[in-house]
């Protein structure tokens, strides 16, 4: 996500401006197998070449999408089109489909709920222990980046299998076996994720000399931390929010193995019985990813340009 | 704060020095003290799983040592399944390292940074990276399933009949991991062709160099680290991939994150639970190795930079 807003010279300004001094009639004695014609004819092959490029990988990644959305219109067996899949998913009863939707919307509570438990969790944990480390021990901020980054080494079916006793004792002897406990493995699963988002924050801004000035004009530690760090950070935090409920709104592997229900879960469900209400289901479920990414780059955006005003 | 008032309050050199000390004792408690939760919390949930697996790898039904758990990991189908998931990681890293890696040198090639197809292709990206699991496997059953959009396309204009039980064999296995490897590639790979400057380029070729050259001693020794590395972080993606697989196979158990799952939900046979755990330990020490191998070339590259 940090791609979009690299900044980058525009090499196509800079093609046109080297080609222009290649035609300057100097008298260039290294280059004579490199006329301005056969630069021009490498620029408009590399540009053909390019377009090929983009366009197969867009198809790639477009036909399937497509797919879907034709899927969900069209009754598979019988061939006819209709938007009974939709009517269901909106008016909230698969009665016309004969397709018992209550799974779904159990589904989809459990993972609305279980983004904002987990959310919560994992910017209560990360957050302070970053900055305290930030500002005073970088040899244990890299323990903490090392740490939190782990969860990409070890794969999610891995740690279900090490989870499966722990979740047991928990559900037997502590809590219940209520999906909203899959809070404590999710946040472990968001946690590398949600670090990288939180740390390019906090490099971008002078976090020392923030600290260091507030606490010279008599700010505690807490007016520090929610009055001077807090509104600097707020991209970065909403950054890793977001990035966080995009991964607990996709998450199967734990919730499917520890036998929980959450909305991958119901989908797959589902989708035994109703493909195309689930296959619906599942397009919505990308549209909102897409519009969460979208929103967080229009902030990244807008603050940017605050910023170079 | 309260050092200079202590200090000040005591004469000589002592006083100030332990005030100091004190200072720093009492600011080491406070960062302790304020880290404490997070560690605490990774040690319950993600070290102490960990070491659920690695020390029950080494477990007997009856909670004593024994190395009976790695034995089966030599048995034909134990091995075939190892195989079979290291090469659909292998070749859809490889496929989506090309691929991607192509895209992302297309995109930066001749564009503006802020261009649209720039920007629609990155977020694209972003969020079919993440697009795995039962929606993923969705998509692909309704593309090129039995009643799939272009399955049907296909028969009806070019008389072509897709098999299909292609979607479950390992080739449709590969095609629909590339579905994301190619996306997570462009979005890690971006930012270093990105750092390869234009001017690089024009700088060779006014010193005479052909685009052979250029590449051979300019542009490959600067990405390659980078794409190596990268190919690293999609065979690891794929090899721990899990839930595209699950929602595509229903009954067979071609690759280890499947076996996995069929060894724990085996709950007759009190022997599962070992298994389960030597595969994915086993599973550990092959991403530790693959991590490893990149976190070399990361610090290699880091002097490019």
């Amino acid at each position: 996500m940090a791609v979009i807003g690299l900044e980058q010279e525009s090499q196509g300004v800079s093609d046109t401006v080297s080609s222009g001094r290649a035609d300057e009639s100097q008298p260039v004695p290294a280059t004579p197998s490199h006329p301005a014609q056969l630069r021009a004819l490498r620029i408009r092959r590399q540009r053909i070449l390019k377009s090929v490029i983009l366009l197969v990988v867009l198809a790639f990644l477009l036909v399937p999408l497509m797919a879907m959305m034709l899927f969900t219109v069209r009754q598979p067996l019988s061939g006819q089109w209709g938007v009974d899949a939709w009517k269901a998913i909106f008016t909230g009863s698969g009665d016309s489909l004969g397709a018992d939707m209550s799974i779904l919307w159990q589904g989809l509570g459990i993972s609305l709920g279980l983004c904002v438990v987990t959310v919560v969790l994992v910017l209560a944990l990360l957050v302070p222990v970053m900055v305290i480390t930030y500002l005073r021990s970088p040899r244990l901020a890299r323990v903490v980046e090392w740490v939190s980054t782990l969860p990409l080494t070890i794969p999610a079916i891995v740690l279900v299998v090490g989870l499966g006793p722990i979740y047991r004792w928990l559900s037997a002897d502590v809590l219940s076996t209520n999906p909203i406990w899959l809070c404590f493995a999710y946040t472990i699963l968001v946690m590398p994720f949600s670090y990288r988002a939180l740390a390019v924050g906090m490099r971008s801004i002078d976090m020392r000399t923030l600290a260091e000035a507030s606490r010279s004009l008599g700010a505690s530690w807490p007016v520090l931390f929610v009055r001077v760090l807090l509104p600097n950070l707020w991209q970065s935090i909403l950054s890793a929010a977001f990035i966080g409920i995009a991964v607990v709104m996709g998450e199967y592997t734990v919730a499917s193995l520890l036998g929980r229900v959450n909305l991958q879960v119901a989908l797959y469900q589902l989708g035994q019985s109703n493909s195309q209400i689930s296959t619906a289901m599942a397009l919505l479920a990308l549209v909102f990813g897409v519009v969460l990414l979208v929103v967080l780059d229009l902030v990244a955006d807008s603050i940017k340009r605050r910023r170079n005003k | 704060m309260t050092s200079i008032t202590v200090a000040s309050g005591r004469p000589g050199e002592q006083g100030l020095r332990s005030a100091a000390s004190r200072l720093s004792r009492r600011r080491n408690l406070g960062t302790a003290a304020v880290s404490l939760p997070f560690f605490a919390y990774v040690a319950a949930f993600l070290i102490l799983p960990t070491g659920i697996v690695v020390v029950g790898a080494f477990l007997s039904p009856t909670q004593a040592f024994t190395l009976d758990n790695f034995k089966r990991l030599t048995e034909a189908n134990t091995l075939a399944s190892f195989g079979t998931s290291i090469a659909v990681s292998l070749i859809s890293a490889l496929i989506g390292a090309c691929v991607g890696g192509l895209a992302a040198y297309a995109l930066v090639l001749g564009a503006k940074p802020e261009g649209l197809i720039r920007r629609i292709i990155v977020a694209l990206s972003s969020v079919l990276a993440q697009f795995g699991g039962v929606m993923l496997a969705f998509a692909f059953i309704a593309t090129i399933g039995i009643n799939g959009i272009v399955t049907m396309m296909l028969q009806q204009f070019l008389h072509f009949t897709v098999n299909p039980n292609w979607l479950s064999s390992l080739s449709g296995l590969i095609t629909v991991y590339c579905y994301f490897q190619i996306p997570l590639m462009i979005i890690t790979f971006l930012p270093a062709v990105d750092s390869i400057r234009p001017q690089w380029r024009e700088a060779c070729e006014s010193l005479g160099a052909n685009t052979w050259q250029y590449w051979i001693r300019i542009a490959c020794p600067i990405l390659l680290p980078r794409f190596i590395s990268a190919l690293l972080l999609l065979f690891a993606n794929s090899f721990s991939a899990y839930a595209t697989a699950a929602a595509l196979f229903s009954q067979r158990s071609i690759i280890v994150p499947l076996m996995i799952q069929g060894a724990i939900r085996n709950e007759m046979d009190p022997g599962q639970q070992g298994f389960a755990q030597v595969l994915a330990f086993a599973m550990i020490v092959v991403v530790a190795v693959v991590m490893m191998l990149s976190h070399l070339l990361e610090k290699r590259f880091a002097r490019w930079q």
